[in-house]
Order: structure tokens, then sequence, then C-alpha cells
């Protein structure tokens, strides 16, 4: 991984999306590169969960361009099937297949989508769910485990099709305070090992410790995008310092 | 009151028999039906251009009109534009007609209670339309619409009681003979009771069985 560090695999440019009249992204541009962690912050309904859709293709934008390891999406030899293969994707619903157990949402992706060898494929599951210690659910099914549980198995799921790059968003804005944790840990353990990653989340001191960078988008636009470091010590802009008003107490 | 034993035994070979059309009559007609509620909830689903309005306008005159006005148009309807079929395939015929409708709307409920975000999460690791619907919609919707998919499969079953209007001597038609030749209406009434029961109640049964096997991964037991 870190042999091709500094190559582009998400280059984004003047996106645009509307829904009816509004425009919820008003011209995105952003790249990121291998290994690097991205953290995107941002008051609610600022377009940061509708970016991250846009870039596997959840939503259509109208305007500007998404790149994914250099292919541009809806050019001709772009297929979402093929892009969603190298991104890995994981949501604030911790939702996993209900009617599955534990190994076979995991295993869902990459024998029938990549359609790789399954014994194969089950040893990097249990050595993924060891990781984030819980290999001893892999028979369990998903109502018998917690939202933090549920979570963690979602970025193994994730994981386990080796994606180029992992999007999460909001991913323990769902979860019960006690849970954030386990779940942030398994984060900040894959950002060490190099993972490229794009982080929707409004936990600020996760984002002080795991980003490279960080972008602040407020109305649709990147208002700010600068390193953790000079972000949370100095933002430059009036409005990323009212945002990071509002979660102090005095 | 006495029953009428010597009468009771000699007329159950024809019992017998007629069951066995009932039987046949609805083991095709049921699973046709599924075949044929799954396509139109899917394409009520997926809203298909062209076809989805006449998926509708398809359910509505199904469900909306008696099976014996079905068969009847079917039996005297169909010949009369050249397609002559026997009095059986009639009667599957329509009971598919009937059935398909009543399937589709059920799964349709079912479809249509899977969340966006199943859908989002199946597409997010790459799936295709159709593997999507195989592994994930699917499963999930037949499980959710199982017990009203179970309540059709016994109502059509049921509802093969009126094919002897096309002249199909089932359970319901060898009744009416025998109470008319032999007036031993209270041993011939009986027989039909126990012949229905005797072939729902495996049903019911066998069905409760299948949705706490689909519904276990969800619901537990």
């Amino acid at each position: 991984m870190s042999s091709k560090t500094g190559e582009v695999i998400l280059e984004i440019e003047g996106l645009k999306k509307y829904y009816d009249q509004k425009a919820v992204l008003d011209g995105i541009n952003l790249s990121i590169k291998r290994g690097e962690v991205a953290v995107v912050i941002g008051p609610s309904g600022c377009g940061k969960t509708t970016l991250l859709k846009c870039v596997n293709g959840l939503e259509a934008h109208q305007e500007g361009s998404i790149r994914v390891d250099g292919k541009e999406v809806g050019s001709d030899d772009f297929s979402w099937i093929a892009a969603r293969q190298k991104i890995g994707m994981v949501f604030q619903s911790y939702d996993l297949f209900p009617h599955m157990t534990v190994i076979d949402n995991i295993l869902l992706g990459p024998v029938q989508v990549q359609r790789r060898d399954r014994a194969e494929v089950t040893l990097q599951a249990d050595a993924l769910l060891e990781r984030v210690g819980l290999a001893d659910r892999r028979g369990d099914y998903p109502r018998q485990l917690s939202g933090g549980q549920k979570q963690r198995i979602a970025i193994v799921r994730a994981l386990c099709m080796n994606p180029d790059i992992m999007l999460f968003d909001e991913v323990t804005a769902s979860l019960d305070p006690e849970m954030v944790r386990e779940v942030l840990d398994v984060m900040l353990g894959l950002a060490r090992q190099g993972m490229t990653m794009l982080i929707v989340t409004h936990e600020m001191e996760f984002a002080k410790a795991v980003a490279d960078r960080i972008i602040f988008m407020d109305g649709g636009v990147i208002a700010e995008e600068s390193d953790a470091k000079t972000f949370f010590k100095s933002p430059a802009t009036e409005r990323a310092r009212r945002f990071l008003n509002t979660f102090y107490f005095e | 009151m006495s029953l009428n034993w010597d009468f009771i035994v000699e007329v159950i070979p024809i019992y017998r028999s007629a069951i066995i059309l009932t039987i046949r009559i609805a083991i095709i007609g049921v699973v046709l039906s599924i075949i044929v509620g799954a396509v139109c909830s899917l394409i009520n689903y997926y809203k298909v251009r062209g076809l989805n309005l006449l998926v509708r306008a398809y359910i509505e005159l199904s469900r909306n009109t008696p099976l014996v006005i079905q068969l009847f148009f079917l039996y005297y309807g169909l010949p009369k534009l050249g397609i002559m079929l026997s009095n059986e395939a009639c009667a599957i015929l329509g009971l598919t007609f009937l059935g398909g409708s009543y399937m589709a709307e059920s799964l349709r409920s079912g479809l249509e209670a899977v969340s966006r975000v199943q859908v989002e999460l199946g597409l997010s690791i790459g799936l295709n339309t159709f593997q999507l619907i195989r592994f994930v919609i699917f499963p999930q919707a037949m499980s959710i619409a199982m017990p009203a998919l179970g309540a059709n499969c016994i109502f059509l079953i049921k509802e093969t009681s009126v094919v002897s209007i096309i002249a199909l001597r089932d359970l319901m038609s060898v009744t009416k003979e025998l109470i008319g030749m032999y007036y031993n209406t209270t041993e011939s009434l009986m027989l039909l009771v126990v012949c229905y029961l005797l072939l729902l109640l495996p049903v019911s049964f066998l069905l409760i069985f299948v949705e706490r096997r689909l519904r276990y991964a969800e619901f537990g037991v």
C-alpha cells in the first residue's frame, strides 16, 4: 500500500448536485491521495452525506466530474459495479443483512461480486474478525449483536472486498455512547495501517486524532481545508470558528 | 343419529379420486400463482415502463371478479377464439389467473417493506440488480410476506371447490352427485369436510414450519 503513496485515488471537480432547484453540493473540488485520511466535518445538512453517496453512485450528480482510480464516472470504460468494489462504504445506520449470519454478510460481496474463492475469503474474513475482536460471533445473526458490534462487522464486510478507499458516513452517530469507542478504535487502527479513508464525522476529538486533512463543509461548498492541527487550533474562517464553538461548553 | 357405514366405505374410493384431482389442480395452480405473482410484484416494485400499468390492470381484473366467472370465460370463451383446453387445464389456468394477483400484492407488500438502506447496502458492495434481488431484497420480502402468502395458499386450495362448474369431478362435485343419487346427505357432507381437513391441515402446519424457518434469521423462533 505505502509503496504507491501519493497516487490520486479519488478526484472530484466542480461537483454539483441539486434536489429540485436547491443545490446540496455547489461546486466541490477534492482529491484524495493513496494512504491519506481526510475527515469531512460541518453542520447538519451541509452536504457531507450527499458527497459520499455521490462518490459511490448512490446519488447521481448533475454537474462536475468524479474520477475513481483515474476512471471518470459516466465515461465508456466506467462501471459502478467495478468502482464500488474499490470503494468500501460504511453507513450511519449500522445495518447488516438481517437474514444472513455474520460470516455470510461478509462473504456475499467477495464471493458473488468478485467471484473469489470462498475458502480464501473465509480465511481473510476470519482474520479481520479477529482484528476487530469479533471472531467468536461469525455464526451469529445480526439481531444477536449490539450496534457497535454490527458496525465493526460492517467495516469488516467493506474491508474484505480489498477496497482502495473507505468511506465512512457518520458511522458512530446512531450508536450508544459506550459503543462509539470500539468502532473508532477500529478506524484508528485502519488509518495507522495506511488505509485511504474519507470520513464524515461529528466526533471532533477523533477527527483530531485520525485526520491528515480536515475538510470543513458548509452550505454545499468546502469552506475551509487544512491539516488537522491548524484547523482545530486556528480555523481560518469565521464559519468554522462558530461551528467548532458549538462543541465546547463554558 | 346413526351413520350408514357401509355407504361410507363404498364411496371412499370416489372421494379418493376426487381429492387427488383437487390436490393436482391446487398444487399446480398455487405454484404457478406464486411464479406469476413474483414476476408481477417485481414489475410493480421496479415500475417497469409499459408493463407496470398492464400488471396493475391484470391485478384489478383478477381480484375483483369471482373465480366462477373467470372459469366460465376460460371454459366457454376460449374455444370461441379457437383455443381448446381440457377442463383441468382451464381450472389450473383460472386458479393461476386469480391467485397471481393475490400473490403479487402480498409479495409487493414484502418488497416495499425492505428498507432503502438495505438496497443501498447491497449496491455499495457492488451487487448488480439481479444479485440485489436474489440475495438482499427477495429473501427479506419473502420473510415479511410469508404469513400473507400462506393465507393465499389456503384460500386458493379452498377456491378449487368451484371447479365443478366446468364439469370437473372434484370433492364438491362428487358430494353433490352422491347426495343427489343416494340421499345420504350427512355421510356425504361429513366425508367432504373430512377430506378438506385432511388436505388443508397438513398444508397449514407445513406453512407454519416454513414461516418459522424463513423468519428465524430475522426474528428468532
